[in-house]
C-alpha cells in the first residue's frame, strides 16, 4: 500500500517536472525542475530495488551535472523571449527526438519481455534492501563479464578529459599570478617587519 | 519498533508507518535541541579561547541564550527583497534545513538504533549532502544581490572541490568495512587493532585518511577556516546577507546540522561509532548503552571543531582551492591504491 502510494507519488512528480522543464519560462527554474525530476526517478528506482544505481543516479546528476547546469544558466544573460521565439521551429525536432526515444524503450520492453517490477517493501522481502544488494551484483559483473567494456568506458572517458583540458588550457603569458605557496608559508614576521623606536622628532629611514 | 506497534494490534503497515514516524521525531527533535545547546557550547568555547565570558546572561550560565534567540528571530519580520526571487528565496532555506535532518536518517545511534538501516547508506549521505549545495546556490541566485551571488558561486566550487577528496577517502573506509552499510562499516572496526581497539584510525593506513576527513568535512561544512563563503570581511554575510527572521535561522540551524552530522560522521567511519574505544573488557564499559559513546565521540569532534574556529585564521581562496585540488586529491587517490593493494596482499590473497 505504502509502496503503491510512494510510486504514484515519485511517478506523478517526475512527469510533472519533465512536463515543467519545458514549459518553465525561466531557464534557472527548468533547471531546478530538471533536478526534482532526476530526484523522483531516484525515488522509483529505490521502489524497484535499485538502490545502487539510485544513489549513483543523485550523486552525479543531481550532485554533479546539474550544479554545472545551474551555473551555466545563472551566469549566461540568456533573453527569454528570443529563446521561446525558437520554439515553433524546433518542435518538430523535439517531437522527433521524442518519438524515437519512445520507440526505443518500447522495442527494449516488448522484445526484452520485461515483466512488472516488483516493487520494494518495507522489510525489504520484495526487493532487495538489505542483504545481498544489487552493489555487490553490479561490481562483480562490471569487474568480469564486462571487464573491458568498462575499462573501455574508462578511456573513452580520460580522453575525454584530456580533451576538456587541452580545449580549455591557454598558456597566459601576460598575467604571471603564478603563486609561490612554499615562499608564502616559509615568511616569518621578522622577515617581513622591522621594530625601530625612534628618538621624538628624529624618525627612522626607510 | 514495527513489532511493538504490532503488539498493539495494528496491521503491519500501520505498524511501519508509525514506527518509521515516530523514529523520525525520535531524531529530529533531540537534533534541534541539541543543536540549540551546541550553539551555545561553540559560542561559549570560543569565548573562552579568547578570554571573554561569552553568552552568561540568559538563563544559568546563559544556557537558555539559544532559546532566546530562536524567540527573538521568530518574532521578527521578514524581509524579502522586492527585486527577489520570491518563490525561491524562501525554497532554499528550506532546502538547506531539509537535506540538513535527512541525511541523519542512516547514522547509527546503537546496533539496533537505526531509522534507515540501507544498504547504501554511506551512498546516501554522499548523494544527500551534495543537495546541501542548492540551498546555498539558489539563495545566490535568488536573492538578486551581487554578494550573496559571489557567495553562491564560492560556496558551489568549494563543495564540489572537497566532495570529490572525501569520495576517496570514503573509498577507502568502505574498501576496509566491506560494506555500504553504516552499520557494518561500524561493526567492522572492532577489535581493529589486535583485537584491542575499536576504530579505523587506529590503522596506520587509515589514519591519514581520518585526518583529511577532518580537514575536508570542515570545508564541506563551510566552518572557520574554510568559511569563505560567509567571510564578513569580504562578502558583508555571503549568501545570508538579505535573509531575516525563520528563513536565517534556518540557515544557522542547517549549518550547525551539518557541523554535527559531519562529527558524527568522524565518529562512525574512523572511531567506531556506538563502540567503546577500547575492546577489552576491563573496565566494564560494555554496559554503557552504545549511544552514550557516539555522542561522547560527536562533542569530542565538535569541541575538535569549536578550536580550530577559535584559532585558526580563515583561508585564502586560492589556498582553498589548492589544497582540495592539489593536495588531498591525490593524496586520497594515491591511498586508494595503497589500500586495495594491501588488501589485495593480505586479505583476498594475491
Amino acid at each position: 500500500m505504502i509502496q503503491v502510494l510512494a510510486f504514484y507519488l515519485f511517478a506523478c512528480l517526475a512527469v510533472l517536472s519533465g512536463a515543467l522543464v519545458v514549459l518553465s519560462r525561466n531557464p534557472v527554474h527548468s533547471v531546478l525542475w530538471l533536478i526534482l525530476a532526476f530526484f523522483n526517478a531516484a525515488g522509483l528506482m529505490v521502489l524497484a530495488g535499485a538502490e545502487f544505481i539510485a544513489m549513483l543516479l543523485v550523486i552525479v546528476y543531481v550532485g554533479a551535472v546539474a550544479v554545472l547546469f545551474l551555473f551555466v544558466v545563472m551566469m549566461l544573460n540568456i533573453d527569454f523571449a528570443e529563446l521561446r521565439a525558437g520554439f515553433i521551429k524546433n518542435a518538430p525536432l523535439g517531437a522527433l527526438v521524442a518519438v524515437v526515444l519512445l520507440v526505443e524503450l518500447l522495442v527494449v520492453v516488448i522484445l526484452g519481455q520485461a515483466g512488472p517490477v516488483t516493487l520494494g517493501t518495507p522489510d525489504g522481502s520484495a526487493a532487495p534492501l538489505l542483504g545481498e544488494g544489487n552493489t555487490e551484483n553490479i561490481g562483480a559483473l562490471l569487474y568480469t563479464r564486462y571487464i573491458f567494456l568498462f575499462e573501455l568506458a574508462g578511456i573513452v572517458l580520460l580522453v575525454s578529459l584530456i580533451g576538456a583540458v587541452v580545449l580549455t588550457h591557454r598558456e597566459s603569458r601576460a598575467i604571471r599570478a603564478h603563486q609561490n605557496i612554499a615562499r608564502q608559508n616559509a615568511r616569518r614576521p621578522e622577515d617581513a617587519t622591522e621594530l625601530k623606536q625612534p628618538e621624538s622628532g628624529k624618525g627612522v629611514s626607510l | 519498533m514495527t513489532a511493538f506497534f504490532q503488539s498493539l494490534g495494528m496491521t503491519y503497515e500501520w505498524a511501519w508507518f508509525l514506527a518509521t514516524f515516530a523514529g523520525i521525531l525520535l531524531i529530529a527533535l533531540p537534533l534541534m535541541l541539541g543543536v540549540a545547546m551546541i550553539i551555545y557550547a561553540d559560542r561559549k568555547i570560543w569565548a573562552a579561547m579568547a578570554l571573554r565570558r561569552g553568552p552568561n546572561v540568559v538563563g544559568p550560565f546563559g544556557l537558555l541564550q539559544s532559546f532566546a534567540d530562536g524567540l527573538k528571530v521568530f518574532l521578527q519580520e521578514t524581509i524579502i527583497p522586492s527585486a527577489s526571487n520570491k518563490g525561491l528565496f524562501l525554497i532554499a532555506p528550506i532546502i538547506t534545513f531539509t537535506v540538513t535532518l535527512m541525511a541523519w536518517a542512516v547514522i547509527p545511534f546503537n546496533s539496533g538504533a537505526i531509522l534507515a538501516d540501507i544498504n547504501v547508506g554511506l551512498l546516501y549521505i554522499l548523494a544527500i549532502s551534495s543537495l546541501g549545495v542548492y540551498g546555498t546556490v539558489i539563495a545566490g541566485w535568488a536573492s538578486n544581490s551581487k554578494y550573496p551571488f559571489f557567495s553562491a558561486m564560492r560556496a558551489s566550487a568549494q563543495m564540489i572541490s572537497y566532495e570529490v577528496s572525501i569520495g576517496f577517502i570514503l573509498v577507502c573506509v568502505v574498501l576496509w568495512a566491506d560494506s555500504f552499510n553504516l552499520k557494518a562499516i561500524v561493526e567492522a572496526q572492532e577489535g581493529h587493532v589486535f583485537g584491542l581497539l575499536n576504530g579505523f584510525v587506529f590503522n596506520p593506513l587509515l589514519f591519514p585518511m581520518w585526518v583529511m576527513f577532518l580537514i575536508s568535512s570542515m570545508a564541506e561544512t563551510q566552518r572557520a577556516p574554510f568559511d569563505l563563503t560567509e567571510a564578513e570581511s569580504e562578502l558583508v554575510a555571503g549568501y545570508q546577507t538579505e535573509y531575516s527572521s525563520m528563513a536565517f535561522a534556518l540557515y544557522w540551524l542547517g549549518e550547525y546540522g551539518n557541523v554535527l552530522l559531519m562529527c558524527a560522521l568522524n565518529a562512525v567511519l574512523f572511531w567506531g561509532g556506538y563502540l567503546p574505544p577500547l575492546n577489552v573488557d576491563l573496565i566494564p564499559w560494555f554496559d554503557v548503552p552504545g549511544i552514550v559513546w557516539l555522542l561522547l565521540k560527536i562533542l569530542f569532534f565538535f569541541f575538535i571543531f569549536s578550536w580550530v574556529k577559535a584559532t585558526v585564521p580563515r583561508y585564502r581562496y586560492d589556498q582553498l582551492m589548492r589544497l582540495g585540488w592539489k593536495v588531498f586529491l591525490p593524496l586520497s587517490l594515491f591511498f586508494v591504491f595503497a589500500v586495495s593493494f594491501y588488501l589485495m596482499l593480505t586479505r583476498y590473497g594475491a
